[in-house]
């Protein structure tokens, strides 16, 4: 029946022939411009002699990456592998500490103190509203540069930081970092391991599980383990001269890119996870203090697990933005991608084809990030019926 | 027990884990509010932004040409004002509101000022530290138009005109902004602008511009033809994938491959082009979710009176869409403005952040350590916007009712 009404209408009254008309219409207007574009840049890049493949990868860089040991005439393609490293390096450490302060802000502007809820307050207002770009210059030129003290009179943490203007140390091991890394992998498996053992334990008996202490006592103990087994020892950073001996020496521009980077994200962290709470039922809190628990139990077992749920979408999205955020550290001569890429730029690599390959870099970690926050996202989410 | 005590018990020791956490936050915030009076009354500096306050506001922006900026700068006030009336108008005449809503009571003259007191607090200061006639004046005739025009734009908001008359006053409406627009911009030429000015306008540029572009998009992600979406899609994820610092750039060194030499554009031009592009995919985002929230009956009641497909998302479904999620188009236009500090300094342009650091190496200002003034200002002037759009729109959201249906 359809087969002889469709006979029927026209060609051009035909809404299935029109809908693929219009698509192709669409398309080729997209690829028309696409050509236009490309058509452009070839034409313009062979009137300057500039070349569009991505040869230069191979070319000698020329410059040097502070803290790297890359000399100038290793290629273009290890000096951005090493820019790579840098923006992952300070967005990982970045993420943890902003998280971290961001989900106590956010708990604490719903504390019942009225000091500590006004301090949260004005943190969330005051750092929300001002650019990122801003607190960076801030903390490089006001905080690194001009707060912090002389190397002569550096301020020392115990030993374990010396903390001056002309980075900040602190204690560090000597040893393989990969194996470290692996250690810490295997430690959190068996905090995991020991975590639901604990649980399974408690339904079988009836024991309070206490399972985070269990958990964190088996971290400790395989890392400690694995600490001595492979020789790993510690050094202690030493003001020595003009510099500091000993430790790991982190960067001005990268304590302060971190800084800032902290700051700005925990602060929209913060709102986040206050949404988050005050989303889940009023009801749970009610029950958790009906059953008598205390009030980290009633956070930890039974807000902010639920809380969480709601805000993994969103803060995901935050960690998103504070990847592509380091970006900026270029802007006080952090050699993150985009600097390594700008400096080789300017070092006569051609433009177009360093900054997409830039781009295309930055995506690939956007991809990779959000299909790790989807998975967290499908695994916490309710299953209902 | 007095109240205060009872205040005092019930908010800050209640119980002994309370009151260890009064004692250090306590402390804690007494060292911050010390440090900052300090700063801002005994070791603060401020001649500096004195001496540069119109550079840091206008940037170089000629002299001579100042009658222009106050032209404009009243012109749009009384067209804020008018449009603020009509809409209002408008409201009344559609039985909305009732002429008692728009009594002039000391009630809402109140509220009013408690929700813009902050801004204009940062304006009194600004002028106080401009020191000369002028400015006092200019704003004090701006506040007047725009109370004009707040008066007198409900009586057009009541008139019933003919569809003629309405699209002939709406297109010269529309047509006020851009003819101040180019009144300004040929005193100095495209590159002219700076300081502050400069990042209120390629915000404001950029805004405007990417709506189209984010509706469209919005639209061809949820239409129905999948060669269509999967080139929406394709641009939306790509663009937000990439950092805007990149993105600018990108654009700042290589545009001008992209386009012949006649087309090359200055450089102002290509921080709007590049933030009309990111923001646009944004907005898609945004107004996906909005079309998202329209229930599917309107779009079947909008085909049952027999509604073109254009014209039931042009009356039906947009409108609807757009207006459920203002409060998340403001968050953006916040963040927007916040962004445009990259572009001085990924493309040099003289915006309010790259001026309050070129100040400090003036001569008579070199070497004293002066960048804490003036970022501290720039921050000021960057905080006020932004907190004051964030505030109206978590009002707008209260009142629109979003999130509370």
């Amino acid at each position: 029946m359809t087969a002889t009404v469709t006979s029927r209408v026209p060609l051009w009254r035909n809404v299935n022939v029109l809908k693929w008309v219009a698509q192709l219409v669409v398309v080729a207007i997209v690829v028309a411009i696409v050509i236009w574009l490309y058509g452009n840049y070839t034409e313009n890049a062979s009137d300057q002699n500039i070349p569009t493949s991505f040869d230069f990868l191979d070319n000698p860089a020329g410059f040097q990456i502070t803290g790297n040991s890359l000399s100038q005439s290793a290629p273009v393609r290890d000096a951005l592998v090493e820019g790579i490293l840098n923006t992952l390096r300070v967005s990982i450490v970045a993420i943890v500490a902003a998280t971290v302060l961001g989900t106590l802000v956010g708990i604490g502007r719903l504390s019942s103190n009225w000091i500590v809820k006004k301090l949260a307050t004005v943190y969330v207002e005051a750092v929300r509203n001002i650019p990122l770009a801003l607190f960076l210059t801030a903390s490089l030129l006001v905080v690194v540069l001009g707060v912090f003290p002389q190397i002569t009179d550096a301020w020392d943490l115990a030993g374990l930081a010396i903390i001056s203007n002309r980075g900040v140390a602190v204690a560090w091991f000597n040893g393989s970092g990969v194996g470290l890394l692996l250690l810490v992998a295997l430690g959190a498996l068996a905090w995991y391991l020991v975590m639901r053992w604990r649980g399974r334990v408690a339904d079988r008996t009836g024991a309070l599980p206490r399972s985070g202490l269990w958990g964190a006592g088996a971290f400790i103990v395989v890392l400690g383990a694995g600490w001595a087994l492979f020789g790993y020892s510690y050094t202690l950073p030493s003001v020595v001269g003009r510099g500091t001996e000993g430790g790991i020496r982190i960067d001005p521009s990268f304590f302060a890119l971190f800084l800032a980077l902290t700051i700005y994200t925990a602060s929209h962290i913060a709102e986040i996870v206050r949404g988050s709470i005050q989303a889940v039922a009023r009801g749970q809190g009610e029950a958790a203090d009906a059953i008598a628990l205390s009030g980290f139990q009633r956070m930890w077992y039974i807000i902010l697990p639920q809380a969480m749920r709601i805000a993994i979408p969103p803060i995901g999205n935050q960690y998103l933005n504070l990847i592509k955020n380091s970006s900026l550290g270029a802007a006080i001569g952090y050699y993150d991608l985009t600097l390594v890429a700008q400096t080789s730029v300017g070092n006569g690599s051609p433009a177009v084809p360093a900054f997409f390959l830039t781009m295309t870099v930055y995506i690939c970690i956007s991809l990779v990030v959000s299909a790790f926050v989807n998975l967290a996202n499908r695994r916490m989410m309710l299953v209902e019926r | 027990m007095t109240a205060a005590t009872r205040w005092l018990r019930h908010n800050l020791f209640r119980t002994k884990r309370d009151a260890f956490l009064t004692l250090v936050f306590g402390a804690l915030a007494i060292w911050l509010i010390y440090k900052t009076v300090r700063f801002v009354f005994v070791t603060g500096r401020w001649t500096i932004i004195e001496v540069n306050l119109r550079i840091l506001m206008v940037g170089r922006y000629p002299e001579v040409h100042d009658l222009r900026l106050a032209v404009t700068l009243i012109v749009l006030a009384a067209w804020g004002g008018l449009l603020a009336g009509f809409l209002r108008g408008r409201q009344f005449r559609a039985g909305r509101i009732t002429s008692e809503d728009s009594k002039l009571t000391a009630a809402r003259v109140l509220d009013l000022f408690e929700r813009l007191w902050i801004p204009l607090a940062v304006i009194v200061l600004l002028l106080m530290l401009s020191g000369t006639a002028g400015p006092w004046l200019m704003v004090g005739l701006a506040l007047v138009a725009a109370l004009a025009g707040r008066l007198i734009g409900p009586v057009f908001g009541r008139l019933r005109l003919g569809a003629a008359v309405s699209a002939v006053i709406m297109l010269v409406f529309a047509a006020v902004p851009l003819g101040m627009y180019f009144y300004v911009v040929t005193a100095v030429g495209f590159d002219g602008w700076g300081g502050f000015m400069l990042n209120l306008f390629l915000s404001v540029c950029s805004i405007i511009l990417c709506y189209p572009l984010g509706v469209l998009l919005a639209l061809g992600r949820r239409s129905g033809l999948p060669l269509v979406r999967l080139v929406c899609t394709a641009y939306i994820e790509i663009i937000r994938g990439a950092p805007l610092f990149v993105l600018l750039l990108l654009a700042n060194v290589a545009l001008g491959f992209f386009v012949p030499d006649s087309l090359a554009p200055a450089t102002s031009t290509r921080a709007i082009v590049v933030f009309t592009f990111f923001t646009a995919a944004y907005m898609a985002e945004i107004i996906r979710g909005g079309l998202q929230s329209i229930p599917r009956g309107q779009i079947e009641a909008a085909k049952a009176v027999g509604l073109s497909p254009i014209r039931q998302t042009g009356y039906i479904v947009l409108p609807q869409a757009l207006r459920n999620v203002i409060p998340a188009q403001i968050g953006q236009l916040i963040s927007l403005f916040k962004d445009t500090t990259l572009a001085g300094i990924a493309m040099s342009l003289f915006e309010l952040l790259n001026v309050s650091g070129a100040i400090t190496s003036q001569p008579e200002f070199r070497g004293q350590g002066l960048i804490a003034e003036t970022l501290t200002f720039a921050a000021l002037m960057f905080w006020v916007v932004s907190y004051t759009m964030s505030r109206e729109s978590q009002r707008l959201e209260k009142r629109l009712g979003v999130g509370s249906r």
